[in-house]
């Protein structure tokens, strides 16, 4: 039990906390407004290794573990959360998968330029018709010998409109259910696949959710990741890992809420004295840094465990359940802190509040981490 | 033959963050967190600009404190320095600007030979501007303080800077080798990267004491220092002054110049 | 000076431990006392001495410096006049009247004596005996035409070493802050920097002391004969005031900021002793080479020199706002400045920040619109003689130095102050009726 942050994770909180203060926070206002993708930010966290962070320096990884890397999330997400997610997406769901299910000449081709930055990933499971019954999948991938050909569409696409490499979930045999899907990698550019439309969005404006429409899309047959029948596993081990990533976005918000919050309070007086010197007021942040606290130390475990190579996938799913709905939680109570203010857009917590809800349903709903978390204690 | 550049960098309290508790007239420094000077990270910035230029650049960040400044040390290699030194000693606490020269030029010349030396014009928690200076006079080295714009010559043997005077600049040439010291217009420090914090620890960072850089001790430390601190105290907060009272903005503004003409300032 | 713990007197209480702002004290075990403890000092100690009249029991003491007797060949007190382009610069006619001051203090027949370095300014000492220097050494070459760090450190540590002056005090500006370090170093003296008062007999000080500052000065004594000098500076942002001194050699420097010392009255006619002292430089010495001066095209502000400063900040809103300080700044025959969070918003130039990190200005009045008043802001203001604070917000900081505070719109109630400033007088004769 070591309840303290090494050094580089110190490090990491420093450097990616001043980077969000200086280089996320002036816009997160302002791209929220304009649903406005921030290329520039992307290519500025490119830049200092962000879109890297717990991965081997061999492919091009910043060499750091997956405490550092939910730390980076954190932070991003504190001052905004569309760009947290950008990270998250593209850390967990596209580079992971790569990392580990990849072929060795799979991991040269993707990883050194998704690491960099210099590629954006993507991760396509959810269609409308297979959102939390993941097997439903009605995306096909047909083996015709020399290629593979694929037809369907994928919904709620995650850095869908900005991404080169998608990691993406297609039935190769649909007798088999969950057996029979098999996972692949699909290039911005290729013959038959396109980008369709964007979502408009209640909260994270600023992220990219669209649509993945393949219509006789043909890859070549070394874009297959893992083996064939293996994709669910793939996609399953994939949201494990991205659920340390959500939560670490959860409670970025939430922190950041409650950040802006308390200097509200200092500065706010009613009935002559500061909010802070209320008792009821006092308790209501008590509770609030508690269960933010909490979360956090649920996320650092199972990131550890993830370290480790321990079986985490229930410590993910009750970090993600928790933190998601101490964000909300939260969020809420800050904008009733905030009072009339924290309704206007002027307050930053009106945003956080609707970024907040998101967290609650992406990468698995709370339902289904509750789900994930019913099997592990109860048994099958 | 690498072009050695030498960084003198300074650990210093977040001066920003320290607030005077109103009550006992006391300074509040609880989570005052300590961080690299200011000036100084402007000066690490131009020499890591020049290693990313040239490939045989190496930057050597030296600095004077107790242990901890380990830490923004460890900053500095994460940013991109390739070495670090830090001359830690008892035997040069309460130096003032001479001795502190004294000491860090006797690390300096430990350390060896060297290309050029960039420094933070000035740090936040004394302001003096003096160590800079002082290190160049003990090597013999030209200088130009408050540079704005660096360049060097393509031999690079000289380099031209622009030096900040209050009511525009000056253009400077001065042969290598030399000490600058860094104002902020002279760029943007970059951050930490990921990847930079975790090397970090690969990087040599060697902990030198007095013995170990052969100073004289007559010539560092509080006993030595030509200048002493003979009192200190926190500012005394003025008597509080008047509210103008006044039904309109008309009445303030008048009641307002009624007093300032009572006073026969205006 | 180091710091004693009279471990007999120390009672193990630890309130000294709240004086420390470098958290310096800790305790160790000791067998003499209730507590089973007392305070200690450890190597964090910056020698602020803050903690000299912390202690109730007396168990705290400072050691006593050993002063050389070989000090008093120095007499005198110097003034680096420094110039540009022929024309001296202000702080260096503040510094004359300061350096009268100081020299009288020291005693009667003490000097004030400018030091000109340069080419082609004999004209400038008429101006420097105008303002109440004694003595003026100048120092003429054509090397010495334009400031440069070798040729003027050289000639002026030669010179120092030939007359040997008690006290050098310099202005802090670009030049003086580049010189400065430089000639101490290369003489193995003290020097303080960006001072804000200076002092020589203790009972200055303990009167500026009571007058101004939080510091208990029960521990001095007003008899003392010494004449060290006693500078007194800002640190810590500004946070903290030391007060150094420069016991063991000669001669004792400073650089100080300009505008913080008066002026003398301006005798026209005033004439004093002129020493030439010849110049031992060559072109060697002198191993960087001016290329080209460039004044600044910026509309130049002397914020230094205004009698009258409008300052707006953040609560201005937007860079517009500073038209309005323009046009107030305008009617009222006053410059503009600026917070610096204004400054960093890039609403206005970094030449009009007024503040720790930007000038420091004491003008007779000055108006702090939609500022709020942030620690690093009030250590370039706070000395002006009169504050005026505009601010919608009663409680902000602003308010606690201002001599004047209108809370409020200051988009509608500067508007009124331009539109009432000429009435100004009637409006006070009406009022004393």
């Amino acid at each position: 039990m070591n309840f303290q942050l090494t050094k580089e994770q110190e490090f990491v909180r420093k450097m990616v906390r001043e980077f969000a203060e200086t280089e996320v926070e002036p816009i997160a206002a302002e791209i929220d407004k304009e649903h406005r993708f921030p290329v520039e930010t992307v290519e500025k966290m490119a830049k200092y290794g962000l879109l890297g962070v717990p991965f081997p320096t061999e492919y091009g990884g910043a060499g750091g573990d997956h405490i550092s890397y939910a730390i980076t999330v954190e932070e991003l997400s504190r001052k905004c959360a569309s760009t947290g997610v950008i990270c998250s997406a593209h850390t967990s769901l596209c580079c992971w998968p790569i990392f580990a299910w990849g072929t060795e000449e799979q991991k040269r081709k993707y990883l050194p330029d998704l690491l960099a930055g210099k590629t954006l990933g993507a991760f396509g499971l959810t269609e409308p018709n297979a959102g939390t019954d993941a097997s439903g999948q009605q995306t096909r991938a047909e083996d015709k010998g020399d290629h593979w050909l694929l037809n369907g569409a994928k919904v709620f696409i995650t850095n869908g409109g900005y991404a080169d490499v998608f990691v993406v979930m297609a039935m190769t045999d649909k007798s088999k259910g969950n057996h029979g899907i098999s996972s692949f990698i699909v290039e911005k550019g290729d013959e038959g696949f396109s980008i369709g439309k964007t979502e408009d969005k209640m909260g994270i404006c600023a992220s990219s959710t669209t649509e993945l429409i393949f219509q006789n899309c043909k890859i070549p047959k070394d874009r297959l990741l893992g083996e064939v029948g293996q994709g669910f596993k793939v996609a399953m081990s994939t949201l494990d890992g991205g659920r340390i990533g959500i939560a670490s976005q959860a409670l970025g918000i939430a922190q950041g809420a409650l950040d802006v919050t308390l200097d509200y309070m200092k500065a706010r007086k009613q009935f002559g004295k500061s909010l802070s010197k209320f008792q009821a007021l006092q308790f209501t942040v008590a509770e609030l840094a508690t269960e933010i606290e909490a979360a956090r130390l649920l996320i650092y475990k199972a990131a550890d465990m993830k370290d480790k190579h321990l079986a985490y996938g229930p410590a993910a799913a009750m970090a993600k359940l928790f933190a998601a709905e101490t964000a909300m939680h939260v969020t809420t109570k800050c904008v009733q802190l905030h009072g009339g203010y924290g309704y206007t857009k002027d307050y930053p917590v009106e945003r956080m509040m609707r970024d907040a809800k998101i967290t609650e349903i992406y990468e698995g709903t709370s339902e289904v981490q509750k789900m994930v978390i019913a099997a592990s204690v109860i048994g099958k | 033959m690498a072009f050695k550049v030498l960084v003198c960098a300074k650990q210093v309290p977040n001066t920003n963050e320290i607030k005077i508790n109103p009550e006992t007239g006391t300074l509040i420094r609880d989570g005052v967190e300590s961080i690299l000077n200011h000036d100084d990270a402007n000066a690490l910035e131009e020499a890591l600009a020049l290693k990313d230029k040239y490939d045989d650049v190496e930057v050597i960040v030296v600095s004077m404190g107790p242990p901890q400044a380990k830490d923004m040390l460890l900053e500095c290699l994460a940013k991109g320095a390739d070495e670090a030194i830090l001359l830690s000693d008892r035997a040069v606490g309460g130096s003032d600007t001479w001795a502190t020269s004294n000491a860090v030029t006797a690390a300096i010349k430990h350390y060896g030979e060297f290309d050029m030396i960039f420094a933070g014009r000035q740090a936040i928690d004394g302001d003096t501007a003096q160590v800079g200076p002082q290190i160049a006079e003990k090597l013999d080295l030209p200088q130009v303080t408050y540079v704005q714009k660096f360049e060097i010559s393509e031999d690079r043997k000289t380099v031209t800077v622009q030096r900040q005077l209050e009511d525009g600049y000056e253009v400077i040439e001065v042969p290598v080798p030399c000490m600058l010291t860094a104002i902020k217009e002279l760029n943007t420090p970059r951050y930490m990267s990921i990847g930079g914090i975790f090397d970090a620890k690969n990087k040599p960072l060697h902990v030198w004491s007095a013995a170990d850089v052969a100073v004289d001790l007559n010539t560092v430390g509080l006993k030595a220092s030509p200048t002493n601190v003979f009192r200190s105290f926190t500012p005394k907060p003025k008597e509080p002054g008047v509210k103008i009272e006044g039904d309109s903005e008309t009445d303030l503004a008048k009641n307002l110049l009624i007093k300032l003409k009572g006073k026969h300032v205006i | 000076m180091a710091i004693k713990i009279l471990k007999d007197k120390c009672i193990g209480c630890g309130i000294c431990f709240k004086s420390c702002p470098a958290d310096a004290f800790e305790f160790e075990a000791y067998d003499g006392n209730k507590l089973g403890k007392v305070a200690k000092i450890n190597a964090k100690c910056t020698f602020c001495n803050q903690c000299l009249t912390a202690c109730k029991f007396g168990a705290i003491e400072e050691e006593k410096i050993e002063v050389a007797d070989d000090l008093d060949d120095y007499k005198h007190v110097w003034v680096y006049a420094e110039q540009r382009d022929g024309k001296l610069m202000n702080v260096a006619l503040e510094l004359i009247g300061e350096g009268y001051r100081l020299a009288k203090e020291i005693s009667e027949d003490t000097q004030v004596c400018a030091v000109l370095v340069g080419d082609g300014i004999d004209h400038l000492a008429e101006e420097c005996f105008a303002y109440g220097a004694e003595k003026v050494y100048m120092i003429q070459d054509p090397l010495l035409k334009n400031f440069t760090t070798d040729g003027y450190a050289k000639v002026l540590v030669d010179a120092c070493y030939e007359y040997k002056p008690e006290i050098v005090i310099y202005g802090a500006t670009h030049i003086g802050r580049d010189l400065a370090p430089r000639v101490a170093a290369r003489m193995n003296t003290g020097l303080t920097a960006d001072c804000t008062r200076l002092d020589v007999r203790v009972s200055s000080y303990i009167e500026y002391a009571d007058k101004n500052t939080t510091l208990d000065t029960s521990t001095l004594d007003p008899n003392d004969p010494s004449t060290g000098i006693k500078q007194t500076r800002p640190a810590f942002g500004g946070n903290l005031m030391a007060t150094i001194i420069c016991p063991r050699t000669r001669p004792q420097m400073s650089t100080v900021r300009p505008g913080v010392m008066q002026k003398r009255e301006k005798v026209e006619g005033a004439t004093g002793e002129i020493v030439n002292v010849k110049p031992a430089i060559t072109e060697a010495d002198i191993r960087t080479k001016i290329v080209e001066i460039v004044k600044s095209a910026k509309e130049l502000v002397s914020l230094t020199d205004a009698d009258i400063i409008c300052s707006g900040g953040r609560g201005l809103g937007d860079p517009s706002g500073f038209e309005l300080i323009k046009e107030f700044a305008d009617k009222v025959g006053g410059v503009v400045g600026s917070s610096r969070a204004a400054v960093d918003a890039g609403w206005i130039d970094h030449s009009h920040q007024v503040g720790q990190t930007g000038t420091t200005v004491k003008p007779k009045i000055y108006f702090a619109c939609g500022i709020s008043g942030a620690i690093q802001h009030l250590a370039g203001m706070q000395t002006s003689d009169i504050i005026v604070a505009i601010n919608k917000d009663p409680d902000a900081p602003i308010f606690e130095v201002a001599d004047y505070g209108i809370v409020g719109d200051l988009y509608k109630v500067i508007p009124e102050i331009i539109a009432e400033w000429d009435n100004a007088e009637a409006l006070y004769d009406a009022s004393t009726k």
